[in-house]
């Protein structure tokens, strides 16, 4: 395929540097400017707009994906910094034939009304279930205190990773 | 939401790194945990033309307590690293889980947040009552600098343009340990509006070492030391715990701003260092606004 | 052979969200996802002063930045008469700045680029030159002597007043004070606050000069308020514009407004001829986009010795900012605020209010408040706390003394309401009983004693929702009825659409849940549809929780007419005549052989195959409602807490709410609708405002300042829905439920902490109780404001 651009003077001038990185299991290159953030990379450079931005000082925390499994706010990392490591999004939590567990969850369970924290939501508690696959109410919402939600009051969220827990546990 | 361009450079060691400071000049920033500069970034509040991102030096992501106690922290530890330990002192214990929140934890570093130097910042007070130090590396190597020393200002360091902190050290505990942190925040991830950090030592029941540090109640981090001096060779009693605590008030320079008068921030800072000093092990969980 | 209700998903059913399927997957299609090719970016430059004149702006600097398009200033605006636009209060509000700046974060100028980190380098690069003028952050200044004048743009503006309104029975009024013997005075300030969703506002214009439409994609509640507004303002014809509100994450009234970046993403685009997006930043979205309430309430209470409520008398000075660009309904100055007290039975009242303007961003109707109501209702529960304390009764027993009996309906308000329906009395006995009151008040006594502070709140008020009937309601003179279209397809599925807009309220679960509940066709067969005006009828969107009340009646209403053609069309099926047909969900049968019927579907079948003579085909059609009265839903919230004397710190140890909104459609929803609410309330009482200092600087414009609960500090909610009264005049007799938590709340956290430092005899602190404002009421004995200017040392 050719890629066409604008002749543009500036666009030979800017600096990019070209990044190695696994997005959703999936290898990818891109060439990017140093000052791109992470969740643009996410959302305008590989097209997957799961991944949503509330803010501008960190504290929203719907920008949140898994990187080499931590959760990071991804409007607060640099898209160069992903060079040479793994990001996980929402788009990667269900698997070809089944949702994730807390995707189940969150729908079981009334966990979200806009939808707009839900992807940080999830992919923060996928990061508090796989070192903590019992998790009490109180872990949950310690875990989730970096995630605002506007619409459901918290409570529900937590049922629904209850939930999640649950059935991962293979108790459902 | 969207910084000014700038270079950035990615080395796989320290003295790359030093050098890309050095022939760098004056405007060039070490990059981190980037939890305080990125956002600084973004907002357009920092425009470093140079970027110099040290997460691929390896060797500096530990923690570690030497044989005779003395606590190292590497660059590159994270809060988070430090929120899982179980060789912490009672003091950092009870910060680590209340620096921001869980998600920025897992990428800001101790380090990066001493650098910083946010007069709202928890870590600078923590170090500064347990009399630590950062040991900073440059093109003409290395030095320690007491924190009481490295923290010029509000946002402003001890150093040099092509110098990186390397390690922060604290120093090994004499007698017993206690102490603690407590930070009045309206919400998890809010500065604090006040925060202090007690470390004592004692021995014999006596005081052998006292550290008072105050966060977000003056231009940059305070140390309480008169109030440490007063407890020094003291046993802690209800008495000399409140005299501490007045003289930890007295030591503050509180603003009244939209966050509270300066007389409330003062009394805060009295009845924090009262609390943990009663306390033995003033945590921070309960210590929320509601 | 009756179909299960409840298992094809009508009324009742807490039915999964439909919704919820593409949000799980990160498959949402919010307006920043939208890419359109060769689409722009544009960016805003923000006045950081809060009154300045313009002596000159440079943009040359900007211009010559490579992958910028378009510099647009407010004189360039001004030259195409698009420098100022209308707004839905009949004042008139800047686009872009043209002499002076007005309040701190206006729009002075928007650069279109390449993308948006060039364009925000652009806007950095203008240079603008600022006189500075005198400030003004709160009604008293605006009166004050030789105040500047901030709307020296309008003609016939001498000063700051926007209006003076009045409502209810001075004479009678006066008269009835004359005869107290308590009078309760209480004087407060509702804090400016902001609905911040975490989505921010934004657009994507799209102009076509081939087909000389013009799309635009914008996070919005009312579509075709916005296609009304546009046209207005771009001078375009009302058929060549589209709005489509894709999904949209969280409105809370703050996507109502017609906001300048809008209008100015739609200019750049029909000047630039390709799509233009504009994607606001937090710090943006809170320091210009509609705010909330920021009014000063005063109330006097006449009371009987034994406890009767007399009358009362309010006054409000309501601060709207530069402009007044209220989206309320037109007849009423400052929304519904006269809806207080409806709940109590009280013969006479007298309201006065003054609207000014200020140096702050434009608005106060916003933010789940259902029109004011929610300063109406905090005012309320806050004078009835202060009035039964003034008269050493319980505050239970005060409100249950007062309130509108069950067999006093229709009840006339003294400010001229008509409410139809409640059972408060009991509605409150359930919250008690939950809350174990006599139980807590002992408690609290002991604790007292061991110097601990305990306290209760209760909140109890009844809210207008539902605007409205067209006799009293209009925004800038359209009626406020709403719509909504149903087509049955051949197989007996369907789809129904609506001129109201979900944003995360569930319309796509809970209108099929009608239709299932009216034709018996499953709810998984309808799929919803709402927010393209080209495609969906006409309506006023969703805001002031009118949704069910009028959108929801209109999904009942077209299916009785689908119903009715669908009886037609059976009896032509059995051969029978209309008059022998009897209907049972999803089927109709011959009375006198119940065995004979046909399913909805085999009707619907026949309405393409098999028709009668003389009938048009199809089974589709779509239904217009103009509600005959406002619903009143009723409410009761019950909070208790415990304050730390010696820091100021509050948690809260149990809420208890009692909701009775009538039939719920959707009970898991309706719930979540509350838990919401309430954690808007709890936000209000605890932590989240706006403020400015003395300059104008405005605090609390990015979430540093501004503050959110997380799941952390946001206490857990006992619900209760054993209280159903239904609306007598709702197709349902449902009512609406999504504002009810956040207009009822906050009095109910605020007056728990007041009760748990009674004894200092402090009557009111200003939300947000911050732990500051808390120590010093325990420390000095006086009340605590909160007003701006913020006090700084």
């Amino acid at each position: 395929m050719t890629m066409v651009y604008e002749d543009d003077e500036a666009a030979s001038d800017v600096p990019v540097r070209k990044i190695r990185f696994t997005i959703n299991g999936q290898k990818k290159i891109a060439e990017v400017e140093p000052r791109l953030l992470l969740s643009h990379l996410i959302r305008r450079g590989a097209g997957l707009t799961g991944t949503h931005m509330g803010c501008d000082t960190t504290n929203c925390g719907a920008c949140t994906v898994l990187v080499d499994g931590a959760a990071v706010k991804s409007c607060t990392m640099l898209a160069v910094q992903a060079d040479g490591h793994s990001i996980e999004t929402v788009e990667g939590l269900a698997s070809a034939s089944e949702l994730h567990p807390l995707q189940e969850g969150f729908k079981q369970e009334h966990g979200l009304q806009c939808g707009f924290c839900t992807p940080g939501m999830m992919m923060a508690a996928k990061a508090l279930l796989a070192r903590n696959p019992d998790p009490t109410e109180e872990d949950i919402r310690w875990a989730l205190s970096g995630n605002l939600c506007r619409c459901t009051g918290y409570q529900n969220i937590v049922k629904s990773v209850l939930w999640a827990a649950a059935k991962m546990r293979g108790e459902r | 939401m969207y910084p000014s361009r700038f270079r950035y450079e990615a080395p796989h060691s320290l003295t790359e790194a030093i050098g890309l400071l050095h022939d760098g000049g004056e405007n060039a920033k070490v990059l981190a945990g980037g939890q305080s500069l990125v956002p600084l970034m973004k907002l357009r509040f920092a425009s470093p033309e140079l970027v110099v991102d040290i997460n691929n030096v390896p060797g500096l992501a530990y923690h570690t307590v030497d044989p005779d106690g003395t606590l190292r922290i590497g660059a590159l530890c994270r809060h988070v690293d430090l929120e899982r330990s179980d060789v912490l002192n009672p003091t950092m214990a009870a910060a680590a889980p209340l620096i921001a929140d869980p998600i920025v934890r897992n990428r800001g570093t101790l380090a990066g947040s001493l650098c910083h130097a946010d007069p709202q910042g928890d870590w600078a007070s923590v170090v500064l009552a347990l009399g630590g130090s950062v040991v900073a590396r440059g093109p003409n190597g290395q030095r320690t600098i007491a924190l009481k020393d490295f923290v010029h200002g509000p946002f402003e360091n001890a150093l040099a343009p092509d110098e990186i902190a390397v390690e922060v050290v604290i120093p090994a505990a004499t007698g017993t340990r206690q102490g603690g942190y407590l930070k009045l925040e309206r919400r998890v991830g809010d500065f604090a509006t006040v925060g202090v950090a007690v470390a004592v030592e004692t021995a014999n029941g006596t005081v052998t070492k006292a550290g008072i540090g105050l966060t977000g109640v003056g231009g940059s981090t305070i140390a309480a030391t008169e109030a440490a001096r007063a407890l020094t060779g003291q046993p802690l009693t209800p008495d000399t715990i409140s005299r501490a605590a007045d003289l930890a008030a007295e030591a503050a320079r509180p603003r009244t701003d939209h966050r509270g008068s300066a007389d409330y921030k003062r009394h805060m800072v009295r009845v924090f260092t009262e609390r943990i000093l009663s306390n033995s092990n003033g945590t921070g969980h309960e210590e929320k606004a509601a | 052979m009756k179909v299960d209700e409840i298992k094809i998903g009508g009324i009742g059913a807490s039915r999964k969200r439909v919704e919820d399927d593409r949000f799980i997957r990160g498959k949402g299609n919010y307006t920043d996802d939208i890419v359109l090719p060769g689409m722009l970016h544009m960016e805003i430059l923000r006045s950081p002063l809060a009154h300045a004149r313009i002596k000159s702006i440079d943009t040359s600097k900007a211009w010559d930045i490579p992958g910028v398009h378009l510099v647009m200033t407010g004189e360039m605006m001004a030259s195409r008469n698009l420098a100022w636009m209308p707004t839905l209060s009949y004042d008139t509000q800047a686009v872009l700045a043209t002499d002076k700046v007005r309040f701190q974060g206006q729009e002075v100028a928007c650069v279109i680029a390449d993308d948006p980190y060039i364009a925000k380098d652009a806007c950095e690069a203008i240079e603008v030159d600022y006189e500075l003028l005198p400030v003004i952050v709160n009604p008293d200044q605006a009166v004050a002597e030789g105040a500047p004048v901030i709307r020296d743009d309008k003609e016939n503006q001498p000063d700051n007043v926007i209006y003076n309104w009045e409502v209810g029975d001075k004479t009678g009024t006066d008269r009835a004070f004359e005869q107290a013997d308590v009078i309760s005075k209480l004087e407060l300030h509702y804090p400016r606050s902001h609905p911040s969703p975490i989505e921010c506002c934004g657009s994507v214009a799209d102009f076509n000069r081939a087909t000389s439409k013009l799309t635009v994609y914008m996070t919005t509640q009312a579509p075709h308020i916005i296609r009304a507004a546009v046209a207005m303002v771009a001078e375009l014809p009302e058929h060549m514009i589209r709005i489509v509100s894709p999904d949209i994450g969280g409105g809370f009234g703050n996507k109502v407004p017609v906001y300048p970046g809008y209008v100015c993403s739609i200019l750049a685009s029909i000047l630039l001829e390709r799509p233009v997006k504009w994607i606001e930043d937090k710090s943006g979205n809170l320091i210009s986009t509609g705010f909330a309430r920021d009014i000063y309430l005063k109330g006097e209470m006449a009371l009987r010795r034994d406890g009767k409520i007399l009358a009362v008398r309010m006054h409000t000075d309501a601060d709207h900012g530069a402009f007044f660009s209220d989206a309320q309904p037109s007849k009423f100055k400052l929304g519904l605020i006269h809806s207080a007290f409806a709940a109590y039975d009280i013969p006479v009242a007298h309201l006065t209010a003054r609207g000014t303007y200020s140096n702050k961003a434009p608005g106060g109707v916003a933010y789940r408040c259902s029109f004011r109501v929610t300063e109406a209702m905090f005012f309320q529960e806050r004078m009835v706390q202060a009035a039964a304390t003034d008269l050493g009764m319980d505050q239970a027993e005060f409100r249950r003394m007062n309130f509108v009996r069950d067999d006093d309906f229709p009840h006339r308000t003294p400010f001229g309401f008509l409410t139809d329906s409640g059972q408060y009395a009991k509605c409150l006995e359930v919250g008690l009983k939950a809350i174990n009151y006599q139980d807590f008040r002992k408690k609290q006594a002991e604790a007292r004693e061991r110097g601990r502070l305990l306290g209760l709140g209760i909140s109890t008020m009844t809210e207008p929702l539902g605007a409205g009937n067209s006799r009293e309601y209009d925004i800038l003179g359209i009626k406020m009825f709403d719509s909504a279209e149903l087509k049955v397809h051949m197989t007996g599925k369907a789809i129904v659409r609506t001129g109201a807009r979900t944003q995360g309220q569930g319309h796509e679960t809970t209108w099929a849940q009608i239709v299932a509940h009216e034709l018996g066709i499953p709810a998984e067969d309808v799929v919803v549809e709402e927010g393209d005006t080209d495609t969906a009828p006409f309506g006023m969107g969703t805001y002031a929780s009118r949704s069910t009340p009028v959108a929801g009646a209109a999904v009942a209403m077209v299916c009785r007419k689908i119903r009715a053609k669908a009886r037609r069309l059976a009896a032509h099926l059995l051969e029978v005549s209309e008059e022998d047909i009897d209907w049972e969900l999803g089927r109709f049968y011959v009375r006198s052989a119940p065995d004979r019927g046909v399913t909805i579907q085999e009707c619907a079948l026949a309405a393409y195959s098999n028709m009668p003579d003389g009938m048009e085909p199809g089974l589709e059609n779509t239904a217009y409602y103009d509600p005959p009265n406002l619903t009143w839903p009723f409410a009761v919230y019950i909070v208790t807490v415990e304050v730390d004397p010696a820091t100021g710190v509050w948690d809260v140890l149990s809420t208890v709410a009692v909701d009775d909104c009538g039939v719920r459609i959707n009970p898991m929803i309706v719930e979540g609708q509350i838990m919401g609410g309430l954690t808007e309330a709890y936000a209000m009482a605890s932590m989240q405002f706006i403020t400015f200092d003395a300059d104008g600087n405005c605090v609390g414009s990015n979430y540093m300042d501004y503050l959110l609960p997380t799941a952390w500090e946001t206490p857990g909610y006992e619900l209760h829905s054993e209280v159903v009264t239904p609306c007598p005049h709702h197709p349902l007799g449902a009512k609406g439920i999504g504002e009810c938590a956040a207009v009822g709340g906050p009095a109910a956290f605020v007056n728990a902490v007041i009760d748990a430092i009674s004894q200092t005899g402090v009557r009111n602190i200003d939300m947000p109780l911050l732990p500051d404002r808390v120590w010093e009421a325990l420390e000095t004995g006086r009340d605590v404001s909160g007003a701006p200017p913020v006090k700084s040392s």
